[in-house]
C-alpha cells in the first residue's frame, strides 16, 4: 500500500505538469472507455431493433 | 456560540459579560469537562426553542399558514390531493381508460424497434396521409432512422413542391428534396374541415406527446371502432369507438386486415398495422428518444459515481473533527488573592 502510493505519488503528483497531463488523459481515455462500454451493452441489448441491424436490407450499392 | 462552552470557560470574562456568568456552580468549575465536538448541548437554547414552540404567536401565525395554503392550492386547483373524490362522469364522457400495452421501445433501455418504424411510416403514407399531415417531419429526418438517403431522395423526388419566386418573380413546382418537409394532405385548415365533415384531422406530429394515454391511447383508438351499444345515439357520419372522449367520433375505422402490404412480409394485421403507425407516429413525436435513453443511462451512472464519491470524501475530510475531544483544564482555583 505504502510503497504502491509512494510510487504513484513519485511518478505521477510530483511534478505539477505530469499531475496535470495525466488527468486529461486520464479524463480522455475513460471518456473513451465509458463510452464504448455503454454503447457495447447498448446494442447488444437492443439487437436486432435498432437501424444500423437493419440497414443492410436496404442499402443498394456499396457506397450509400 | 456561548452555549456551546462550558461554564467554566466562561469564568474570567463573567464580570464583563454580566452578573448572570458570575453565578456558575463551583463543582462545575473545578471538574474538567470533555466533550464531543459535534454533540450539542446547552439548556439556554433548548428552553428557548421550547418556549418558541409553545408561544401562541407561533401557534396562530402556523394555523394561517396552513389555513393559507388550503385556501391558495384550492383556489388554484379546485381540489385538495389525496382526498377521494366521486365523479358522476362515466367512461362515456372522459373515454375509455386504455390498457398498457408491452411496446418494444417502452423499457428503461429500449429503443425503437426500427423495422416497426418503417413499417409504421408505409401505413402512414398509404393511409393516413390522406387526411392527416405530418408537419414536423422532414424527409431528412428518416435517413438513418427507417430508410436509407437514397430512398429519401427518392421520395422526396415524387412529390411536386412550390418554390421560387425565380428571376421572373415567378413562382414555379421542382421535385422535392430531402430538407423538404412532408406534404399535407389539404391546402389549409378549411380545406381539411370541409374534407371530414366538419372535423379537423389534427396533425399527427407530436399526437402521442399530446394524448393522454399516449401510444397505448392511439393504439386502442385505431383497433376499438365497434358497435354502439343499445340506445347510444349517433349522428350521422360520426362513428362509436369507446376509447375516444365523447364516443363518437368523426374518424371511420380506417385499419382493415391486409390493408397495406408489407415489403418484409409481416402479415398486415389490423393490431400489426396499428402497432407499427404507432410506434413510427412515437419516433415522430420523440426522434431524440433512442439517444436520450442511451445518455441518461450514461448520467445515472456518472453521476451516481459521484454523489458516492463525494459523500466519501466528505465523511473522509470531517473525520478528524467528528471524533477530536475537546478537553479543558481548568486553572487551579486561585479565589484566595
Ligand atoms: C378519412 C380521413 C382520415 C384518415 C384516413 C385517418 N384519419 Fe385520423 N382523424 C380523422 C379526423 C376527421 C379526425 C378528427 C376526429 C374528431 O375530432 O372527431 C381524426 C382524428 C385522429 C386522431 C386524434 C384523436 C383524438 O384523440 O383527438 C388520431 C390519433 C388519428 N386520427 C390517427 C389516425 C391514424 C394513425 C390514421 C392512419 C392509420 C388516421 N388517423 C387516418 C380523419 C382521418
Amino acid at each position: 500500500m505504502g510503497a504502491l502510493a509512494n510510487a504513484f505519488y513519485n511518478s505521477v503528483v510530483k511534478r505539477n505538469s505530469v499531475y496535470v497531463t495525466s488527468i486529461f488523459a486520464g479524463a480522455f481515455a475513460f471518456g473513451v472507455g465509458f463510452d464504448t462500454a455503454i454503447t457495447s451493452f447498448w446494442d447488444s441489448w437492443n439487437k436486432g431493433k435498432q437501424w444500423k441491424d437493419i440497414r443492410d436490407k436496404y442499402v443498394q450499392d456499396a457506397d450509400s | 456560540m456561548l452555549s456551546r462552552l462550558p461554564a467554566g470557560a466562561l469564568r474570567n470574562v463573567g464580570a464583563v459579560v454580566g452578573p448572570r456568568f458570575s453565578c456558575s456552580t463551583s463543582n462545575a468549575r473545578l471538574v474538567s469537562r470533555a466533550r464531543f465536538a459535534s454533540t450539542s448541548s446547552g439548556s439556554s437554547a433548548s428552553s428557548a426553542f421550547e418556549s418558541f414552540i409553545n408561544s401562541r404567536a407561533t401557534l396562530a401565525s402556523v394555523t394561517l399558514f396552513t389555513a393559507g395554503s388550503i385556501a391558495w392550492y384550492t383556489s388554484l386547483y379546485g381540489t385538495l390531493p389525496f382526498i377521494g373524490e366521486v365523479h358522476a362522469n362515466s367512461a362515456a364522457d372522459e373515454g375509455l381508460h386504455p390498457p398498457h400495452y408491452p411496446w418494444s421501445h417502452s423499457g428503461w433501455f429500449d429503443s425503437f424497434d426500427h423495422a416497426s418504424v418503417r413499417r409504421g411510416y408505409q401505413v402512414y403514407r398509404e393511409v393516413c396521409a390522406a387526411c392527416h399531415s405530418l408537419d414536423r417531419i422532414a424527409w431528412r429526418n428518416l435517413v438513418g432512422v427507417s430508410h436509407t438517403v437514397d430512398e429519401a431522395k427518392a421520395m422526396a423526388e415524387e412529390v411536386e413542391y412550390e418554390d421560387g419566386p425565380d428571376d421572373q418573380g415567378e413562382m414555379f413546382q421542382r421535385p422535392g428534396k430531402l430538407s423538404d418537409y412532408m406534404p399535407p394532405p389539404y391546402a389549409n385548415e378549411e380545406a381539411a374541415r370541409a374534407g371530414n365533415g366538419g372535423a379537423l384531422p389534427p396533425d399527427l406530429s407530436l399526437i402521442v406527446k399530446a394524448r393522454h394515454g399516449g401510444p397505448d391511447y392511439i393504439f386502442s383508438l385505431l383497433t376499438g371502432y365497434r358497435d354502439p351499444p343499445a340506445g347510444f345515439e349517433i349522428r350521422e357520419g360520426m362513428n362509436y369507438n369507446p376509447y375516444f372522449p365523447g364516443n363518437a367520433i368523426s374518424m371511420a375505422r380506417v385499419l382493415f386486415d391486409g390493408l397495406v402490404e408489407y415489403a418484409d412480409g409481416t402479415p398486415a394485421t389490423t393490431s400489426q398495422m396499428a402497432k407499427d403507425v404507432v410506434t413510427f407516429l412515437n419516433w415522430a413525436a420523440e426522434p431524440e428518444h433512442d439517444e436520450r435513453k442511451k445518455s441518461g443511462l450514461k448520467a445515472v451512472i456518472l453521476f451516481s459515481a459521484l454523489t458516492a464519491i463525494s459523500l466519501y470524501v466528505k465523511r473522509f475530510k470531517w473525520s478528524v473533527i467528528k471524533s477530536r475531544k475537546i478537553i479543558y483544564n481548568p486553572p487551579a482555583d486561585k479565589s484566595t488573592h
